[in-house]
């Protein structure tokens, strides 16, 4: 396991250089100019070109790579474009409000997620199973923003439970209870995720309860329920833990457009304006970071997978 | 009274809002420390008779519509499901066909062991433990010290179907029913197996339901034998009088089947034609269609049960001579 382990990290190391090549020449394919973009309308073709100079943007784009590569190696993501400060702090910054509303997201997913797959597998066929099939169905074909405004109007606007943007760290005045903020926006991040969830656990709970070893538990005495979770559900779950690594990426993607519904000060929310300001050197480290953060996640997930199913062995 | 009393039972499978009749009127019964043979061709209703038996039927679309299931002085049929869970794998055990897939992939074979004890027996981890091991000595799993700890799918098909028997035998069941419990096995195998249930129940007086569709089979293991035919009993006798006195067409065509190894020429005689599907109605003897003696009665009337000797009863109106 230890070794299997220090195998998968150590090729991630290939897979982290592709990636930043990748990554390094499509921002440079994005039109636009970061320094005349810096700099203003009112900036002059002098000044455009010494800060050209400055940001190494004059170099040739292999060169400007190596450059990048070297720095990263010993730590130093670069200086963000347009904070003036370096690109860890700035992701630093960014990255409270990320995983704390990832681990409410993931929160919600496996509390609403598993709870009621089970129900609905176990009452399947029966008005119960519609009503949830139904609701999942709905919730994982709705937009990410769409669901994220209607939460807003009804619970902030409308109802006045929850504050409808923003995020004051938890170390400001508030404390805890400033998770608050991040109520509406995981909600909204988790209701597509638990609904595949919900539909996963269904599907593969009742594909193993058709198995054989199920009956032979029924054949034992056990109680229904008893049977359902620690027999079927057990092995159901083996499927679920891999679709956890799917999830993942899903959330990446869907977090971009809610820290923007949200105005979240969030890592999401910062690629997009990175993005808008050319601002490379962040956007750079944010998707290291981002593929790291993928590759870990599942590297757990296959370990998780291991630890679910004695017949998978790790090589 | 028999400890298992079977009777008129009928089993029907619910198919687009219609009852389909698949077991009609089967009665047996057995005795401590004896083993009933239901043998017949593959769909004849072998199974769905002993997982009515077992309780297993519910949650599907197959049902108990008539008959009653005595067992041990208790009427099954109207027990709630609580009580009729206190019942299996506890005084009744059942082992399957299919011994690949008859065991939780997920956990050690000792502790699905252990499960059933607990769940009827007031033990604790260690004891059951202690329990399951010798429980693998006794069906002759080797190193059941060390084997306890394995996971289904690092043992053979003959090995795991030895376990599902320990398990089975785990609280000394009072009935074993065992659906086609070799068919999948090798047959060095099968022999294996067969060996130890006999072997085992000269010890426990465990009666047995064993079913089968293979005659030579039932010949060697069991007291009785039913033979089944498209949901009835076609023919029923203690083993001894039913090979000297095959009285059903459809018994002898059975018997004719079994392959001759030993032969020259391996032969094997199929009875002609096919079993008719269940949805289809058939007037009189359901096995007049391929039956060599059948005349226009056979087309017309469904036979009774008669009995040709003691305890020797056939469904056939050629049986015993009296046409
Ligand atoms: N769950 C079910 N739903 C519908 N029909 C069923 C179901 N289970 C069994 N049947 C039908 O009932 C009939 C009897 O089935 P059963 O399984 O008892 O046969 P069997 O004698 O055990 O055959 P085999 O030797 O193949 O195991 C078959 O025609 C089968 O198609
Ligand atoms: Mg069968």
């Amino acid at each position: 396991m230890l070794v299997y382990t220090i195998k998968r990290l150590l090729a991630l190391i290939p897979t982290l250089l592709a990636a930043s090549i990748l990554v390094f020449l499509f921002i440079h394919l994005i039109p636009g100019d970061p320094a005349s973009i810096l700099l203003g309308d009112t900036a002059t073709p002098e000044d455009v070109a010494a800060l050209t100079r400055e940001m190494g943007l004059d170099q040739p784009i292999w060169k400007q790579y190596l450059l990048w590569l070297s720095n990263v190696l010993q730590g130093d993501l670069g200086t963000s474009v347009f904070f003036r400060e370096p690109v860890l702090s700035v992701i630093g910054d960014g990255a409270e409000t990320s995983i704390l509303l990832a681990t409410m997201t993931m929160f919600w997913i496996v509390l609403f997620g598993i709870p009621i797959g089970i129900l609905s597998a176990t009452k399947h066929g029966t008005w119960v199973d519609q009503m949830t099939s139904g609701g999942a169905m709905l919730f994982a074909s709705v937009p990410t923003f769409w669901l994220g405004l209607y939460l807003i109007l009804i619970f902030s606007v409308g109802l006045g439970w929850f504050p409808s943007s923003g995020f004051p760290s938890v170390s400001d005045d508030g404390g805890l209870a400033n998770l608050r903020y991040l109520i509406l926006p995981s909600l909204t991040l988790a209701a597509p995720n638990a609904a595949l969830i919900i539909r996963l656990v269904r599907a593969s709970m009742l594909d193993v309860s058709r198995e054989d070893h199920v009956r032979t538990a029924r054949a034992k005495g056990l109680h229904p329920a008893k049977v359902a979770i620690k027999h079927v559900f057990r092995n159901a779950l083996i499927a679920v833990a891999a679709a956890f690594g799917f999830t993942f990426a899903a959330l990446v993607s869907e977090a971009v457009v809610t820290e923007t519904v949200f105005s979240l000060p969030g890592i999401g929310r910062l690629v997009v304006q990175s993005i808008l300001r050319r601002d490379y050197p962040v956007i750079q480290g944010v998707i290291l970071v981002i593929v790291v953060l993928y590759m870990i996640i599942n590297l757990l997930v296959d370990l998780a997978y291991a630890r679910l199913d004695p017949r998978v062995s790790l090589k | 009274m028999a400890l298992l009393d079977v009777t008129d039972l009928e089993i029907a499978v619910a198919a687009g809002g219609k009852l389909l009749p698949v077991v009609r009127g089967v009665s047996f019964a057995i005795e401590e420390n004896e083993t009933l043979g239901i043998v017949g061709e593959s769909g004849c209703g072998k199974s769905l008779t002993s997982l009515a038996i077992m309780g297993l039927l519910e949650g599907s679309q197959v049902r108990i519509t008539g008959g009653s299931i005595q067992f041990d002085g208790r009427e099954l049929t109207t027990l709630s499901a609580e009580d009729r869970r206190a019942i299996m794998g506890d005084q009744m055990a059942m082992i399957f066909q299919e011994p690949m897939t008859s065991l939780n992939p997920v956990y050690r074979i000792g502790d699905q062991i252990v499960e059933t004890l607990r769940q009827h027996r007031d033990m604790t981890k260690g004891q059951a433990r202690d329990r399951a091991i010798e429980l693998l000595d006794l069906v002759r799993i080797p190193e059941p010290t060390r084997r306890v700890d394995s996971f289904p799918h690092q043992m053979s098909g003959g090995q795991r179907q030895r376990v599902m028997i320990a398990m089975a035998l785990a609280c000394d069941p009072k009935l074993l029913i065992a659906d086609e419990p070799t068919t999948a096995l090798d047959v060095t195998v099968q022999k294996e197996v067969l060996d130890l249930m006999a072997d085992l129940q000269t010890r426990t007086g465990t009666a047995i339901v064993l079913i089968s569709h293979d005659l030579g089979v039932i010949a060697e293991t069991c007291d009785k034998v039913a033979v089944m035919y498209r949901g009835k009993i076609a023919e029923a006798a203690t083993t001894r009088e039913l090979f000297s006195n095959m009285s059903h067409p459809y018994t002898r065509g059975l018997l004719n089947s079994i392959p001759v190894v030993d032969h020259d020429v391996e032969w094997l005689e199929a009875i002609p034609g096919r079993v008719p599907t269940i949805d289809e109605v058939l007037p009189g003897c359901a096995f007049h269609p391929r039956c060599p003696l059948a005349e226009d009665r056979c087309n017309a009337e469904d036979p009774a049960p008669r009995d040709v000797a003691n305890g020797h009863a056939v469904r056939c109106h050629f049986a015993g001579g009296a046409a």
